[in-house]
């Protein structure tokens, strides 16, 4: 990929007819083929095989050389111990203060960052954490939480900034980010814990990894997204490279860098549960608990804590924000003595409240008459539905798997290797390009080689039915809610919920519903994936400037016009990231989908987990999951109609 | 600017500061059982998620405390991780393992950082399960030779045309897919993945009539909830399972013991004792885990009630000396 426009992603322009005869040529030779090979080198499953070997003799290696090789002295040893010490800080300070003083602080914090009224949701949010009877683990969760988003974005952000004007940065970090992003955690649990011990600091190191790549690729999409026109007019009049980041770039790509650190947060707050099987203290061990008991409603209690702390943390960064923004506009004036008195006063109150609450009983532990738990509720309910709606349920999985995910599994588990991966060829190479294409092919080839086909074929049948249901989703509601401020309100917190509960609250209905089986696993990708999607597209749409709007509806155009001739194209960035999150989080959910009957890849990772011989399956496994994305990535990034590299050269800057 | 210099000397500073720290390297080994805290140590107790393991572990636990005054710290990690934990000095005891010949050879052979303790007095029995409501309607169901001619019952989107038998945990120890080969049986195995996920299908399975074939095993608190039958497969014989693929008989029993870390076992003192003298039946551990799920209880309130109950089995485990 070269830096001159016209050379890249070079196609095969023909016109008209015969275009469409080539294709139809090229899908009847596929069908030959795939009728005449069928069954045969579909290359089947076998748990010997040499990869496997390979990776459980690099963990052997690790093993051996924890205490003595100068890598692990010098280097990961000290990053555990910092990471160590923040935590250890954050989680004295905020259990010292007891449930009264931490209320407090958040209160008067909230207040004057973001006003009154989240400052009331803030102070309810945490009372319901103590009313829940869940305040210690709360707090732990919270401070694990903060520690891996403070460095997520410590970090981030500036990698965000630097691939947001830096092409070549970008094209670097882009596959590190989609190894980070789609590898499961699973896969990599074991031997983390190996190295950075068990606890907190691997937890939240663990959790670093999974919500990074959000912070850069948002920011960056921020950065990028600063109008071509302001950057340019900055520079003529003489900015040099720090001025025109800090006075023009940040300001104007704020909206979206808060989204960054808005997803940042909820990335983080969904690997709370996979932290606690490495012994990260807070409301996954809850989960987990009311896992091993099978008591929904003991794990909704948790996953409603959860919820609840990633609602107020969003609004409170959201609304802060705004709020800046809104100031810097107004320009200074009369309110600053006022705001100087409320940020006193709530000082005094909150510092207050924190004395009484370190130093009493009473305020440190919050009073068990308050206690109430949503367990025997949500129990019965559960339980209702479970008789009751079986039958339905049953009914839409065994149709959607006879129709859909069965013909589709049986064709891409019986076809020959080679043909696949030269369709997927065709396929990238007609809608994103020869570079793409070439990755893609080249990914998939890697999963052959890898002993991984037969797992792989049926992992991507699940992906591409939850991939299309999530798109199709996301992309009519996100445009729902941009052209509805109303109801965009309304569903927030339902994406909040969808995103952050965790999975293991809604998989056990889910189970009983649908059975152990593939549908299940879909069900909870779409609930997963669908919000970040919609809230993209959403972010997308809005971000259309109003000026284009307004002289679109100037010159006549409709509703329908204005969405589709103006709004989606100019939104295209945004929903490019839309896609691409959407598969990568549908991936991330592969695994879950091993614990509930998906099989395949996704059970594959677990067994590594669960046995010390699987090791090297289990990375395998991983490995293929993010192959799978990379090239699903690649085939989509053109959808657009042109390729990624294009659009970076446009954008130079 | 001034404003700047300094803050380039503050981080300069900073960054020096660190270095220094950086240069004396740090080791992961933190110390083993006996440290600070309580009157007499702390004893580290991995707990890995299943009931049965927490019912052993809530018992152990409060007697360690309130008979001994030890400190018992209690960590939350699957198998494999806990294993771990003996080596890097953040475990002392697996008080229910079962099986992990794998590991054991890692650890307490090659490795030489655990030892075993002797067994808990629990047998696992691991087994091929229906709900009890089947044996009503096909009461030749329960003979493995009449599998076959019931495949239709069993079958599900999952399973492609075959009966589906529906596995579990990958960490326990599985023989089905040999199983279902070597006597030829016309099902399929499914992965269900968790033991949630085993026993909510199985508990839904006698609760709502529906048929289902399924791993399971002994102890287990959920044949409290819902009534099992095992299947009979060809009878256990020694040896009959040396050779993993052409595995043709019954699961053998499991004794379930307890693994200890080596530092644990040579400084471990009066908590070690009680650990090795440790030993119920599966009533007494099943008694423990149903008040733990059915009941409601916490771990320590029904290891308390358990403990009141069977002052006469406990008081043979405190060490005299």
């Amino acid at each position: 990929m070269t830096a001159v426009p016209v050379a890249v992603g070079r196609r095969f322009a023909w016109s008209g007819w015969r275009r469409v005869a080539a294709v139809a040529a090229a899908v009847l030779a596929v069908a030959v083929a795939y009728v005449a090979f069928r069954g045969q080198f579909v290359l089947p499953h076998s748990d010997e095989g040499g990869t496997f070997r390979f990776f459980n003799t690099v963990r052997n290696w690790v093993d051996d050389n924890r205490n003595s090789s100068p890598v692990f002295l010098f280097f990961v040893n000290q990053i555990r111990l910092g990471v160590s010490v923040l935590f250890d800080t954050l989680q004295t300070v905020l259990q010292g203060m007891g449930w009264l003083g931490v209320t407090a602080a958040v209160g008067a914090l909230a207040l004057v960052l973001a006003g009154w009224r989240i400052a009331l949701l803030a102070v309810a949010g945490f009372l319901a954490f103590g009313i829940l009877g869940l305040w210690q683990e709360s707090i732990d969760t919270l401070a694990l939480t903060l520690t891996a988003v403070l460095l997520s974005l410590a970090i981030g952000v500036p990698l965000g900034i630097l691939a947001g004007r830096s092409a070549r940065f970008r094209r670097l970090i882009t596959p590190v980010l989609d190894v980070m992003q789609i590898m499961p955690t699973f896969a990599y649990l074991a031997p983390m814990a190996l190295i950075f011990l068990i606890g907190a600091p691997a937890a939240a190191i663990a959790t670093l990894i999974y919500a990074i790549p959000p912070a850069i690729r948002i920011t960056a999409l921020g950065i990028r997204e600063v109008p071509h026109a302001s950057v340019e007019a900055a520079t003529s009049m003489g900015s040099t490279r720090w001025q025109l980041l800090r006075k023009v770039q940040l300001p104007m790509a704020k909206r979206t860098i808060v989204l960054a650190v808005n997803q940042t947060i909820m990335m983080a707050l969904s690997m709370v549960v996979i932290t606690a099987l490495i012994d990260a203290p807070g409301l996954g061990e809850n989960i987990i608990q009311a896992l091993e008991r099978v008591n929904v409603g003991n794990a909704f209690d948790a996953g409603l804590a959860i919820v609840i702390m990633a609602i107020v943390l969003d609004r409170l960064t959201v609304r802060a924000s705004q709020r800046v923004e809104l100031r810097e506009r107004a320009g200074r004036g009369s309110s600053v003595t006022r705001r100087r008195l409320l940020l006193v006063g709530a000082t005094a109150v909150a510092a207050l409240a924190v004395a009484v609450g370190a130093a009493t009983p009473q305020g440190r532990d919050f009073p068990e008459s308050w206690f109430f738990s949503f367990a025997q509720p949500v129990n019965t309910v559960v339980e209702w539905v479970e008789t009751n709606l079986f039958a339905v349920t049953d009914g839409v999985k065994n149709a959607l798997t006879s129709w859909l995910l069965n013909p589709l599994q049986e064709v891409l588990t019986t076809a020959p290797w080679w043909l696949v991966v030269v369709v997927v060829f065709g396929l990238g190479l007609r809608v994103s390009g020869l570079g793409p294409a070439l990755t893609a092919a080249g990914c998939l080839a890697a999963v052959a080689a890898l002993g991984l086909w037969q797992h792989g074929m049926e992992t991507l049948t699940t992906v591409l039915v939850a991939g299309v249901l999530t798109l199709a989703i996301g992309i009519v509601l996100g445009v729902v809610a941009a052209r509805s401020p109303r109801y965009a309100a309304i569903q927030r917190p339902f994406l909040d919920a969808a995103q952050t509960m965790p999975s293991f609250v809604y998989l056990l209905p889910a189970v009983a519903l649908f059975s152990a089986t593939r549908f299940t696993a879909i069900v909870a990708s779409v609930i997963y994936a669908a919000p970040p999607v919609i809230r993209l597209v959403e972010d997308g749409i809005r971000g259309v400037p109003p000026t284009v709007v307004e002289a679109a509806t100037a010159a006549g155009s409709t509703k329908r016009q204005l969405l589709w001739k103006v709004q989606l194209p100019m939104a295209r960035p945004a929903l490019l990231l839309a896609a691409n999150q959407g598969i990568v989080m549908v991936l991330a959910m592969v695994v879950v989908g091993g614990l509930v009957g998906a099989g395949a890849l996704g059970y594959d990772v677990v067994a590594g987990f669960a046995q010390r011989e699987d090791f090297g399956k289990g990375l395998a496994a991983g490995i293929a999951i993010v192959l799978l994305g990379v090239m699903l990535d690649r085939i989509t990034q053109g959808a657009g109609g042109r390729s990624a590299a294009e659009q970076a050269a446009r954008h130079t800057g | 600017m001034k404003g700047s210099t300094r803050a380039r000397l503050v981080a300069g500073m900073a960054a020096l500061g660190l270095l220094l720290a950086a240069c004396s390297g740090a080791k992961t080994e933190t110390t083993g059982g006996g440290s600070a805290g309580g009157t007499k140590g702390t004893v580290k107790i991995a707990i890995n998620p299943w009931v049965g393991y927490e019912a052993n572990a809530a018992v152990v636990g409060y007697l360690l405390e309130k008979e001994l005054g030890y400190t018992v710290e209690k960590k939350n990690l699957k198998e494999e991780v806990s294993w771990q934990g003996f080596e890097t000095g953040e475990v002392d005891v697996i008080i229910e393992n079962w099986g992990h010949d794998d590991l054991k050879k890692t650890y307490i052979q090659d490795k030489k950082v655990a030892v075993d303790v002797g067994p808990t007095g629990n047998d696992g029995i691991i087994g091929w399960y229906i709900p009890s409501w089947m044996t009503e309607q096909y009461p030749d169901i329960t003979k493995w030779e009449n599998l076959n001619k019931y495949a239709n019952l069993f079958k599900t989107s999952e399973s492609g045309g075959k009966g589906q038998f529906l596995a579990g945990d990958p960490s326990f120890v599985t023989n089905d897919e040999a199983l279902v080969k070597n006597l030829k049986l016309n099902y399929k195995v499914v992965y269900s993945g968790s033991e949630a996920a085993i026993i909510k299908a199985a508990v839904q399975a006698q609760k709502q009539r529906k048929p289902l074939l399924f791993y399971f095993y002994e102890p287990q608190w959920a044949h409290a909830q819902a009534k099992f039958t095992r299947i009979e497969l060809p009878a256990y014989k020694s040896g009959c399972d040396a050779d993993p693929k052409k595995v043709a008989c019954d699961y053998p029993p499991y004794v379930l013991d307890k693994i200890a870390s080596k530092k644990f076992a040579d400084t471990g003192g009066k908590a070690y004792q009680l650990i090795k003298n440790f030993k119920w039946t599966n009533q007494d551990q099943n008694e423990v885990s149903n008040a733990m799920t059915n009941d409601k209880l916490s771990a320590d309130q029904a290891a308390k009630k358990w403990v009141d109950a069977h002052k006469d089995v406990w008081q043979a485990w405190i060490p005299t000396s």
